[in-house]
């Protein structure tokens, strides 16, 4: 008997990779190991409405758990896997056992980077936010009245502040860069999560850097800040980023560079080795990149099994990402590294807008702040190369839906 | 608890029982309704969970709000005047059999 298809990495890489293989009728059989203890779950919600409280745990689960064996799957969830043997075509788990495959799909995922432990990032009370079981246990801190500092102001640092607020905690914001979301956004969207953030009394500091946090009776109870004022608080989360998940991959003698280089069809420099999601490096528009987002990991796994079915696909995917903060809906469509500059469209309400980046003429990516309709015309506007003026862009008349279909 | 039917092209049906409060794109990829992915978790963002209501439940499955119409809009296959994104569907006793129909992309 052949050995099966052995995905490494239990989620929404993996949840994808399987859902097509099962609609392709792909006959090879697969096993799913995961280190975490549950089947595949949506980790988009664990920011939001699970932190909040009001999503239940198994509705955070991509398929049921009976779903895998239905499709043929076998699941081993728990187990850790230390050592990968490309030689041999076998991964090893942390009890000893060889497995064979005959291709070797990592969805491995990525972590949450932590503080340092000098400077107090092990301290009870300090939190990362990547998993069930991380808002399990901080959960029960997010009561009402109480102090939380929040350390890093990207996407989950300014989710988890939102929630936070709107459990009645009192929240303060700290972010090195001159402005939240820097790395990641133009300054008109960091501008827009300001406001909506100052305005629901997140106490928001940027260019603002924390020298270390302070213990008290065991936990941590606050931060010093570089220019020496403390800041008290009884619960503190880092969301400072992640790091791809590549131990495994480096230790078998993989190409990795932030993450686990992949072509175009999301295989290694090992032919049958394959990676999937965030932990995967791949070269879009000749940068090479590496996304943590839904999209990426499910149309990447999508695509494995596509291809090891011998269909002729390669990765072109556009990218597409959301956060809800408050009553903020953000979607965001497209890459906008390389832009070099931005265009202003107004929304329809005060507190809608969306901001479109160009390199160039070229249109690369557009954020858009309760406004579903730069969203999803943009969409079509970037899929069928349209490349709409600054102006057309900024005049509120223009009918987006039109210049969409070319009209 | 709802009965809900869901119908494909090729003519294969998925009858269900829905529990109440949860949304028809949760109900269909639990039990492996094909097409329907939903990758966005029901937050309006993705548009793959495009349904076509039986007309006649059309009015009991509630109001299309302006983000949902929107989203209609990024459909793999187009948008009829009986389209719903299945996650804005709430299961509900009101929805006893009710019938969706389920568009194939190409």
């Amino acid at each position: 008997m052949s050995a099966p298809v052995v995905i490494v990495g239990a989620g929404q890489a993996a949840a994808s990779f399987i859902s097509r293989h099962a609609a392709l009728g792909s006959s090879e059989k697969l096993l799913l190991i995961g280190e975490e203890p549950h089947p595949p779950y949506q980790r988009p919600p664990l920011s939001k409405k699970y932190l909040l409280g009001e999503l239940e745990r198994e509705r955070l689960f991509i398929r049921p758990l009976e779903w895998y064996a239905q499709q043929g799957v076998e699941t081993r969830f728990d187990t850790r896997i230390d050592e990968i043997r490309p030689d041999r075509r076998q991964v090893v788990t942390a009890d000893g056992e060889n497995i064979d495959y005959d291709k070797l799909i990592l969805c491995t995922g990525s972590h949450a980077r932590r503080l340092p432990a000098e400077i107090g990032g092990n301290l009870p009370g300090v939190y990362t936010l990547r998993s069930i079981e991380d808002i399990d246990r901080m959960a029960p801190e997010f009561q009402a009245g109480r102090k939380l500092l929040v350390v890093g102001g990207g996407y989950i640092g300014l989710e988890a502040a939102a929630v936070a607020r709107q459990l009645g905690l009192e929240v303060t914001l700290l972010e090195m860069a001159d402005r939240i979301l820097q790395r990641v956004a133009a300054a008109e969207t960091s501008n827009y999560f300001r406001k909506l953030h100052s305005g629901h009394g997140v106490d928001l500091r940027e260019s603002t850097r924390m020298t270390r946090l302070l213990e008290g009776d065991g936990t941590v109870c606050g931060a010093e800040l570089e220019s020496g004022e403390i800041i008290d608080a009884e619960l503190v989360l880092v969301g400072i980023g992640g790091s791809p998940n590549t131990e495994l991959a480096q230790a078998a003698g993989l190409d990795c560079d932030n993450g686990i280089r992949v072509n175009d069809i999301c295989q290694s420099s090992e032919p049958d080795i394959f990676a999937a999601g965030d932990c995967a490096s791949f070269s879009r528009n000749g940068q090479q990149i590496r996304l943590e987002s839904v999209q990426n990991a499910a149309d990447q796994g999508d695509l494995i099994a596509r291809v090891l079915a011998g269909e002729d696909v390669s990765y072109t995917a556009l990218p597409w990402f959301w956060s809800d903060q408050y009553d903020c809906k953000l979607q965001i469509v497209g890459l906008n590294q390389g832009h070099d500059h931005t265009v202003i469209r107004a929304g329809t309400s005060d507190s809608s807008l969306s901001v479109w980046y160009y390199q160039g003429d070229r249109l690369l990516a557009i954020d858009a702040m309760n406004e579903p309709k730069s969203y999803a015309f943009g969409r079509k506007i970037i899929e069928n190369g349209v490349n709409p003026t600054p102006g057309q862009v900024a005049d509120p008349a223009t009918d987006l839906k039109a210049l969409a279909l070319g009209k | 608890m709802a009965k809900i039917t869901w119908k494909m092209e090729d003519g294969s049906e998925i009858t269900v029982d829905v529990k109440d409060g949860l949304n028809l794109m949760e109900a269909a990829t639990a039990n492996n309704v094909p097409h329907i992915e939903g990758e966005c978790g029901g937050c309006l963002s993705c548009a793959t969970c495009h349904v076509f209501v039986e007309p006649e439940w059309l009015a009991r499955t509630g109001e299309v709000d302006d983000i949902e119409d929107t989203m209609l809009e990024m459909t793999d296959v187009e948008r009829e005047d009986n389209s719903r994104l299945s996650c804005q569907i709430i299961a509900s006793p009101e929805l006893d059999g009710l019938v969706l129909h389920v568009p194939e992309p190409e």
